[in-house]
């Protein structure tokens, strides 16, 4: 099962690769983690999704807790969150394909970033599911090459999203 | 070279191929018409001063106001404003907050890059001990650290001399030993260029420490170094290590006052919930077959009398693992001794059938546990820890308590009542009889266990004991008593071989003038024996009493039982360690009888230098009881050997 866990952490050497190495040594799942500055210079968010379950997460979210670096951490768990992951995606599109292939990238909101004669590369960004689906989506055609960066959260702040955690407290 | 002709022929300007910069400003300065000059003296401009001073007389070019400036020159001079705040090296703030931290004793080994600071240690009043190895002055302020409370300092040069603090640090981290490691590092703009003896101190000892640090910039060194401290004892303790480049010990950094610790990332939370502690209170008062299981917290935190508080207030048998013993009188009857692995029966087989477990500052190592799916099965389990990640990591809490034990235990006695369990003593009072630890007495050949025991009466169980790792320190644990915390120093997360004999100096640096045994193993005094010199050289009567059975005791023991007897690599070849000694400049002893063994343990107490005493004992001599791994804690083997009805 996949968990989105938000850290808070110091804006200082060293700290990503603390938090990576804790996550290696006690053998920790990662699925993808992210990390960049937030709006105060001294701190930096990083948006870790591990994969485990209930109690193996909890440790997780305890042993990074305890690195001094790291000041504050969040599980998503339960709340509604907005969850994006960036891909670029060079798929292969030869002339005669390139209309269906224009057709797909525009069903999914994405954009056309670069264009070559046998392959087109495409920016989405969406939930995680869609990014799925596109890849999913462009298979047939072919994939050169693709990266992802990994998914960003921030929870809801919409009325209904609150007032759901509060009935589930 | 043309002389200017703003001198004139009056003053004497000596006729130098080079002129001083000072003289040149002047020249320039009359040259470009200046015919007024403004200006406050002070200690930076007193070459250029002087130079003025040189055309009084000039009354053409140079104004009357500056003659009066002049004037004032020797008062100014000796008011001169101190607008620059006085600084220091960087080296010296750093012997500076040592000493201001209550540092009296630190342990550290030379090297290049480390020579500033040395420098400064030099006129400085804290005591310094230098080992033979960095790997032995680590475990010597660790085991410093362990008898005090205080924080160990070790200081190491970089490359080779850090890397030798890993084990030490790694052992600290394992046990929460507070430790403040320094390692030297090259210039700042050398790091990442394989500089010669660079090594990446912060990315090896990452997993190892508690925090760790490199300091660039100068002026974050003092606050840096006070934070290493307070992060060091404060909540779990932990080793802290700073990497300190030469040119940072060189730097002159301004003098500041001390700013207030701040550090968003570290949040403590020492007063256990009231609500978690009254439903715990509860459930001990409710509880007919409780048993008090006690860790190396317990000790950390101080809390030994508000244990002996709670657990004769609500009559509570008390269990201690490997580092929780001295936290309870061993002498008392509520005490069930060690649990787990090489525990005593009778504190197995209490865990195994108690109906709550209430732990305090352990954390169910898997040395404790046995077989996790089977350990405690009919237990409701109260965990009471400073360190939120160790509760539920093994074993599920039912009721947690996140707090520091003192302050816990102390609320909990408040809101227990005593209730009287004669079922469940009588019970613990059968086993207690028919499974204690035990030996043959009667044999030929010196048991190991005997040789503990002997120690053991004739220091009337007060003795500050250290051990190694293997069989002897798990005999130590098992036929010596302890009454006190910190009276027993022993490597347990790690397990580190030698940690013995430096333990034994730093224990003795901590306590001068009482008795200090380190109960050592062949094997793991091998390791460090090079530290009999620092021994020798401080005048540090540690005592030492190898085991001697030619054998990596602990390990031979498991080819035995699990191997066959196959015995792949188990052996060394030891040197005659009572001659050794004594090329050390210590005193040694041989003991091979049986009837040899009292009268030289009264001898070696009454050393005054440090001593070693080689007894050869039974070789293949095994630990009992043991829980072999994967077997659940009731199910040990060895309790027949001895059976008693």
């Amino acid at each position: 099962m996949k968990h989105i866990l938000s850290a808070l952490v110091q804006n200082k050497p060293g700290v990503l690769a603390h938090v990576a190495g804790m996550f290696a040594a006690r053998a920790f799942n990662i699925d993808s983690l992210t990390v960049g500055r937030t709006e105060d210079p001294t701190l930096s968010r990083m948006t870790i999704v591990v994969i485990g379950n209930d109690k193996t997460v909890e440790q997780v979210r305890k042993q990074l807790a305890k690195i001094i670096t790291v000041v504050k951490v969040q599980d998503f768990a339960g709340l509604d969150v907005v969850a994006r992951d960036l891909m670029l995606i060079s798929v292969a599109c030869p002339p005669e394909k390139r209309p269906e292939v224009l057709a797909l990238i525009e069903m999914f909101n994405a954009k056309v970033v670069d264009i070559a004669t046998k392959y087109v590369m495409v920016e989405v960004s969406g939930p995680e599911s869609k990014i799925e689906a596109f890849i999913e989506a462009c298979r047939p055609y072919g994939i050169k090459n693709m990266v992802r960066t990994g998914s960003v959260a921030m929870p809801r702040q919409t009325r209904a999203a609150t007032q759901d955690e509060d009935s589930s407290k | 070279m043309k002389t200017p002709t703003a001198y004139g022929g009056s003053v004497a300007v000596p006729r130098l191929p080079t002129w001083l910069g000072s003289q040149s400003i002047i020249n320039i300065l009359l040259e470009q018409g200046v015919d007024t000059v403004f200006g406050y003296l002070g200690a930076a401009v007193l070459p250029l001063f002087e130079q003025i001073g040189k055309v009084t007389g000039q009354t053409a070019s140079i104004n009357d106001y500056i003659t009066d400036c002049l004037n004032q020159e020797t008062i100014m001079t000796q008011n001169a404003p101190q607008n620059t705040a006085p600084a220091k090296a960087g080296s010296q703030h750093i012997v500076d907050i040592l000493e201001e931290q209550g540092v009296e004793v630190m342990f550290g080994y030379l090297g290049g890059v480390v020579l500033p600071l040395f420098d400064k240690i030099y006129d400085s009043r804290i005591k310094f001990i230098i080992p033979r190895h960095e790997q032995g002055g680590c475990h010597m302020a660790d085991a410093y650290a362990r008898a005090t409370g205080k924080v160990g300092v070790i200081i190491a040069t970089s490359g080779p001399g850090a890397t030798n603090l890993v084990t030490g640090i790694a052992n600290a981290m394992m046990d929460s030993v507070p430790l403040v490691a320094i390692t030297g590092q090259v210039r700042t703009e050398l790091i990442g260029n394989d500089a010669f003896q660079e090594a990446d101190m912060t990315g090896i000892t990452r997993p190892i420490t508690k925090h760790n640090m490199i300091l660039k910039n100068p002026a974050e060194l003092p606050q840096a170094f006070r934070e290493a401290f307070y992060i060091a004892r404060t909540g779990r303790p932990g080793p802290v290590l700073i990497d300190l480049p030469v040119d940072m010990q060189i730097a002159q950094i301004p003098v500041t006052p001390p700013t207030p610790i701040e550090l968003p990332g570290f949040h403590l939370r020492t007063r256990g919930h009231a609500r978690q502690i009254s439903l715990a209170a509860q459930a001990i008062n409710e509880a007919k077959r409780p048993v008090l299981y006690v860790g190396g917290g317990v000790i950390i935190s101080n809390a030994a009398e508000e244990l002996r508080t709670l657990a004769q207030k609500a009559n509570i048998p008390v269990t201690m693992t490997l580092l929780g013993l001295g936290a309870y009188d061993q002498g008392r009857d509520e005490s069930l001794d060690m649990l787990g692995m090489h525990g005593s029966a009778y504190a197995n087989y209490a865990v195994q059938n108690c109906d709550l477990l209430i732990a305090v500052g352990a954390r169910f190592d898997d040395r404790v546990t046995g077989r996790l799916k089977s350990f405690a099965p009919h237990a409701k389990v109260i965990h009471v820890d400073l360190d939120p990640a160790s509760i539920s990591k093994n074993v599920n809490a039912d009721i947690p308590v996140v707090g520091d034990a003192k302050e816990v235990l102390k609320a909990m006695a408040e809101e227990v009542e005593f209730r009287p369990r004669e079922d469940w003593f009588k019970q613990i009072a059968v086993w207690k009889k028919k499974h204690p630890f035990r030996y043959d007495t009667n044999a030929k050949v010196i048991k190991p266990q005997y040789v503990i025991e002997e120690i053991w009466r004739q220091t009337q169980g007060q003795a500050t004991i250290v051990t190694g790792v293997g069989q002897h320190q798990m005999w130590t644990a098992q036929f010596y008593k302890f009454s006190r915390p910190r009276q027993f120093i022993t490597s347990g997360g790690l397990g580190t071989m030698g940690f013995g004999l430096p333990a034994a100096i730093g224990a003795q640096l901590a306590r001068p003038g009482e008795l200090v045994i380190d109960i050592d193993g062949d094997s793991s005094f091998n390791m460090t024996l090079t530290e009999l010199s620092t021994a020798v050289q401080y005048e540090l009567p540690v005592k030492v009493c190898i085991l001697n059975n030619g054998y990596m005791g602990m390990v031979r023991q498991w080819q035995e039982l699990f191997y066959g007897k196959r015995y792949s690599c188990s052996y060394l070849q030891n040197p005659d360690f009572a001659n050794l000694a004594r090329a050390f400049g210590a005193v040694g002893y041989t003991v091979e009888k049986k009837e040899d063994v009292a009268p030289t343990i009264d001898k070696m107490i009454k050393e005054t230098r440090p001593c070693v005493v080689d007894f050869r004992v039974d070789r293949e001599e095994n630990v009992w009881p043991m829980v072999p791994a994967g077997k659940s804690l009731d199910e040990m083997s060895g309790l027949d050997i001895f059976e008693m009805a």
